[in-house]
C-alpha cells in the first residue's frame, strides 16, 4: 500500500492565482482608460478571445484535456499582458497576431504551462516590436492633451480599420512615448529641461502613462498582500532601475532622466509586478529573484538610453529568461544543518 | 504563554489543528479485549525473541518476548492469561504484509506479576541501562527507537541538554497532550530520572502555544525543580527533534549527525513518562495513550493495552464498522492508510483517525508545476521541492540526490502548500528508494565485478603456475632425456669397450 500523506492541503488553486493577477491589473486598467479612452478595452477583448481560441485548438491538436488549461487562467494573463503592453491605438489584427504567436511561440511549442522558458507575453511582443517597428512605436496622446479630443468610436475606427479617419485625425491621435521623445530630441542637441517642458510629461513621467504605472503599482501591492509575488523581484528590480538611474542623473543631470522619471515611465511598473514576476520562466531561489530583477533593470536602463529601441523591457526580460536556470543553480540557498 | 527567546526556522505550515474534539473528555481505559496480539516487531532493531509457548500462562507485566541484542526491544503480556499460538498476522504497517505475532488469550483477572522498581538513585549507570533493556519502552511519539540505546552513550561524550518533546505538532493528535494534563508530574519526574541518566545539565521541554492547559500543568509539575518549560510557535513541524533543538537553542543539527553528537537527547513525554512508570513503580511497557479522532462519534483518549484489537477501539470511539471506512494511524500530515481495522494496538500507535470525504477530501486533478516556489517557502529544511520534483520526475536520480534529497524529512509542507496539487513527498519517497535500490544494485555489481576479477586473477595465476610447472617438467624431460642421452652414450661406448676387450681376449 502506498503511502498517501499529506492527506490534507490548503493552497490556492492555479486558477485562483491567475484569477488574482488579472484583477490586480484592473487599477491600471481602469486608469489606463481614463487616460487613453477605450482602446486597450478592445485589445484586451481581441487578445482574451484569441487566446481562448488558439489555446484550446493547441490544447485539442496536442490532445490534453481543454477544461483544466483554459480555466487555469494562465493564458488570460498573458494575453492581457501583451495587450497592455502594445499602443492602444494598433491596428487589431496586431493583437491578434500577437497573443497567437504568444500562446504557440512562447507557451505550448515548450510544453505549455509551467515548461516555457520564456515569458510568454514577451515573446510575442518582441516578435511583433521587430516586425512592425512603426506601428508598435506609435502611441496614443492622452486624450486631454489632444487639440480636438477624439470620441471613442475614433478610436474603434482606428483599430478596426484606421481608413475611416482622416489622416489629420489619425496624426493628432498618435506620438512617440516620452522615453522615445527624450531619446530623438537629444541627438538634437536640446537639453533635457527643455525637452521635458513638452506637454506629453507630467509631473514625474509621461503625462497620463505616471498614472497608469500608479495604478500598476496598487495592483502589485495587492499582490504581494495576497502574496502571489514575493517582494524580491519587485523591490530588486525598481530599487536597481531608481539606482542606476540616479548615478547617471547625479552624473549629468543635463542628459539623464531623474530615477523617478524612470520608475514611472514606460512599462516599468508592468514590468516589476506583473511581468518579471512570471513564476514559470523566472529564478525560484530567493537569492536568484534579486539578481533576475537587479539584472533586468540595468538593461532596461541601458537599452532605454543608448540602445535602438525606447523601450527595453521585453528584450531585458527575456534575455535574463535565458539566465535564469543558471541563476537558480548559482543560489541554491543553506539547507538546514549545513554549513 | 509567552515566545520567548526562540529560534524560528524557515518554513512550515499550520493547518487547522483539529484538536479540540479528542480532548473533551478525560483519558478513559479500554477494556481488556478478548484477545491481545502482540506483533515481535513494534520497535526500530532486531525481532524480539519469544520466551513462551503456546499453552503458557502468563502473569501482566511478564516478558514474554526478549530484546535480541542492543537495538531491540522486549515485549510484556499486558495483562494475565494464556498464550494461544505464536503466529504471523497482518500488522498495523503501510505495507499490510503480515509478520510474527504472541497471541494472548486473558483470564479477566489481570494479576500482576511481582512488580520490582528499581532503586535508581542507588545503581550505577551500566546496571539502570541493563534494567531499562527489560522494560520494553521505545520511543513513543512515533519513531519507536529502543529506549535504553538512547540512554546509552558513549564515553567520549557528554550531554549537556535534555530536550522533551512535548509539541505534539500534528493535527488531530493529542495523546500527549491528555497525557500532559493528566500525568505532567509522572512526565516531569521521569524527565528529571531521564536528566539523571544522561548526567544532562539541563532540561528543557518544548511545546507548542496552543496546549495552554498542558502548559500550565507541567509548570506546575515543574515547581521547585530545574526543568524548564519552554513554549514554541504553534508551527508544523515543530515537533520534528531536529526542527524543535533549532526552536529551543538555536542549534542546527546536521542530516548526517545525530543530536547526541552536539551534546542533545531528545524523548518524547510519553517516553519519559513510561521510564518512570517502569523504575519507580516497577511496571513495564503494556499500554499506551492512543487517540481516536476523525469522523467517530466521540472523539476521545483511550488508555490501551498494546496487542488490543483496532476494531475494539473504533467501537469504543463510536466508529464505523463498514468496511468500506478508511482509518488513518498517525497524523494527516505524515500518517498513513491502516490496511485494515483487524490490526492490534503497537507500541506506534499515537492516533487513528477515521477518514471521510469531509475531512480528507480526493486529491484534486495534478497540474503542471507552475514554478510558483510555494513549497520552497514552506519546506522547513530549505530545500527547492520544485527542483527536487522535476529531477525525481524525470528520474535524474543523481541531481535529485546533488539537490540534496536525502535531506528530506517527508514532512509534507511542499504538498500542502501547493496549488498544483502535486504531490510531492510521493515523488520524494519514490526518488529515494529508486536511489538506495540503484546504490545496493551497484554495491552488488560492484562485489560481482570483484568477485570475477578475483575469479578471473586466480585462473590466470593458476594458468601461469601450470605453465611454470610444465615448463619445469618439460625442462626436466630434457634434462633427463639429456642424461638419458649421455648415460646412453656411456653405456655404448662401455659397451663399445667391452666388446673390444673381449674381441682382444678372443685374439
Amino acid at each position: 500500500m502506498e503511502n498517501r500523506s499529506p492527506y490534507i492541503v490548503n493552497a490556492p488553486s492555479v486558477s485562483t492565482i491567475m484569477l488574482k493577477v488579472l484583477l490586480a491589473l484592473i487599477p491600471g486598467i481602469a486608469l489606463y482608460v481614463y487616460v487613453f479612452g477605450l482602446g486597450v478595452i478592445i485589445n484586451i477583448l481581441l487578445a482574451s478571445l484569441t487566446v481562448i481560441m488558439t489555446e484550446s485548438v493547441i490544447l485539442a491538436i496536442r490532445k490534453l484535456p481543454i477544461k483544466p488549461f483554459i480555466t487555469d487562467g494562465s493564458a488570460l494573463v498573458t494575453a492581457w499582458l501583451l495587450a497592455l503592453s502594445i499602443p492602444s491605438i494598433a491596428p487589431w489584427w496586431i493583437i491578434v497576431l500577437g497573443t497567437l504567436l504568444c500562446i504557440t511561440f512562447g507557451k505550448h511549442v515548450y510544453g505549455g504551462l509551467g515548461y516555457n522558458l520564456f515569458n510568454p507575453a514577451m515573446v510575442g511582443y518582441a516578435i511583433l516590436l521587430i516586425s512592425f517597428p512603426s506601428i508598435m512605436t506609435h502611441w496614443q496622446i492622452p486624450n486631454n492633451l489632444m487639440a480636438s479630443p477624439s470620441d471613442w468610436l475614433d478610436q474603434i475606427r482606428v483599430i478596426f480599420n484606421s481608413n475611416l479617419l482622416p489622416k489629420e485625425t489619425l496624426d493628432a491621435m498618435s506620438s512617440a512615448t516620452p522615453l522615445d521623445y527624450i531619446k530623438t530630441q537629444l541627438t538634437l542637441n536640446q537639453p533635457l529641461n527643455t525637452i521635458q517642458q513638452d506637454k506629453i510629461f507630467g509631473f514625474i513621467g509621461g503625462r497620463g502613462l505616471e498614472l497608469i504605472n500608479l495604478g500598476y503599482l496598487a495592483g502589485g501591492l495587492y499582490l504581494f498582500k495576497e502574496k502571489i509575488i514575493s517582494w524580491h523581484l519587485p523591490v530588486a528590480f525598481l530599487s536597481t532601475l531608481f539606482l542606476t538611474a540616479l548615478l547617471f542623473n547625479v552624473l549629468a543631470p543635463d542628459t539623464f532622466a531623474s530615477p523617478l522619471f524612470h520608475i514611472m515611465s514606460g512599462g516599468s511598473m508592468l514590468c516589476a509586478f506583473f511581468i518579471i514576476t512570471d513564476p514559470v520562466s523566472a529564478p525560484t531561489t530567493p537569492k536568484g529573484k534579486i539578481y533576475f530583477g537587479a539584472g533586468i533593470a540595468l538593461l532596461v536602463f541601458i537599452i532605454r538610453i543608448f540602445g535602438g529601441y525606447p523601450e527595453g523591457i521585453a528584450f531585458a526580460v527575456l534575455l535574463f529568461n535565458i539566465c535564469a536556470p543558471l541563476i537558480d543553480s548559482l543560489t541554491q540557498p543553506r539547507i538546514f544543518g549545513h554549513k | 504563554m509567552q515566545l520567548k527567546n526562540i529560534f524560528k526556522f524557515n518554513g512550515g505550515v499550520h493547518p487547522d489543528e483539529n484538536k479540540s474534539a479528542s480532548t473533551r473528555h478525560p483519558i478513559a481505559k479500554l477494556a481488556i479485549p478478548k484477545k491481545l496480539v502482540l506483533p515481535l516487531r513494534q520497535h526500530v532493531g532486531h525481532v524480539a525473541k519469544v520466551k513462551v509457548k503456546p499453552g503458557d500462562q502468563v502473569l501482566k507485566g511478564q516478558m514474554i518476548a526478549e530484546a535480541d541484542g542492543n537495538i531491540s526491544a522486549s515485549i510484556h503480556a499486558p495483562t494475565s492469561g494464556k498464550i494461544l499460538k505464536i503466529s504471523e498476522e497482518i500488522l498495523p504497517h503501510p505495507s499490510g504484509l503480515p509478520d510474527f505475532c504472541i497471541t494472548i488469550e486473558p483470564d479477566f483477572e489481570d494479576t500482576w506479576i511481582e512488580k520490582k522498581p528499581i532503586s535508581w538513585k542507588k545503581i550505577d549507570r551500566a546496571q539502570l541501562i541493563e534494567a531499562l533493556t527489560q522494560s520494553g519502552i521505545v520511543g513513543l511519539g512515533g519513531a519507536v527507537f529502543p529506549t535504553h540505546m538512547k540512554l546509552k552513550i558513549n564515553q567520549n561524550q557528554t550531554i549537556h541538554t535534555l530536550v522533551i518533546n512535548a509539541a505534539e505538532c500534528e493535527p488531530f493528535i493529542t495523546c500527549d497532550d491528555m497525557l500532559m494534563r493528566e500525568r505532567a508530574d509522572e512526565i516531569i519526574q521521569g524527565a528529571l530520572i531521564t536528566q539523571s541518566i544522561l548526567g544532562a545539565e539541563k532540561c528543557v521541554v518544548g511545546i507548542e502555544d496552543n496546549k495552554i492547559e498542558s502548559y500550565e500543568a507541567l509548570k506546575k509539575a515543574a515547581q521547585k525543580t530545574t526543568v524548564e518549560i519552554k513554549v514554541v510557535p504553534t508551527l508544523y513541524p515543530s515537533g520534528d527533534a531536529k526542527r524543535l533543538i533549532y526552536l529551543l537553542m538555536g542549534i542546527e543539527v546536521p542530516k548526517e549527525k545525530r543530536s547526541v553528537d552536539l551534546g542533545i537527547q531528545v524523548f518524547n513525554v510519553a517516553t519519559v513518562a513510561a521510564i518512570y512508570r517502569y523504575l519507580e513503580l516497577g511496571e513495564p511497557s503494556i499500554s499506551r495513550i492512543v487517540t481516536i479522532t476523525g469522523a467517530v462519534k466521540t472523539p476521545q483518549n483511550f488508555e490501551v493495552l498494546f496487542g488490543t484489537p483496532l476494531s475494539d477501539l473504533i467501537n469504543a470511539a463510536g466508529g464505523s464498522s463498514s468496511k468500506t471506512k478508511k482509518f488513518i494511524m498517525g497524523g494527516p500530515m505524515m500518517g498513513f492508510d491502516l490496511p485494515s481495522i483487524h490490526v492490534p494496538v503497537t507500541k506506534a500507535m499515537n492516533c487513528v483517525i477515521e477518514s471521510s470525504p469531509e475531512l480528507f477530501p480526493d486529491p484534486k486533478p495534478v497540474m503542471p508545476c507552475i514554478r510558483c516556489a510555494r513549497c520552497a517557502d514552506a519546506c522547513p529544511v530549505n530545500l527547492q521541492p520544485q527542483e527536487l520534483y522535476w529531477f525525481s520526475k524525470s528520474s535524474q536520480l543523481e541531481k535529485a540526490r546533488e539537490y540534496n534529497l536525502f535531506d528530506c524529512i517527508e514532512c509534507g509542507c511542499c504538498t500542502y502548500v501547493c496549488p498544483s496539487n502535486i504531490p510531492l513527498v510521493q515523488f520524494y519517497r519514490y526518488a529515494k528508494s529508486e536511489i538506495i535500490a540503484q546504490d545496493k544494485s551497484k554495491e552488488a555489481a560492484n562485489t560481482a565485478r570483484e568477485r570475477n576479477e578475483f575469479r578471473l586473477a586466480r585462473i590466470e595465476r593458476e594458468k601461469k603456475e601450470r605453465a611454470e610447472r610444465n615448463a619445469q617438467k618439460a625442462l626436466g624431460a630434457q634434462e633427463k632425456q639429456a642424461e638419458d642421452e649421455k648415460k646412453s652414450t656411456i653405456a655404448a661406448a662401455m659397451e663399445r669397450v667391452k666388446q673390444n676387450q673381449q674381441e682382444n681376449v678372443k685374439n
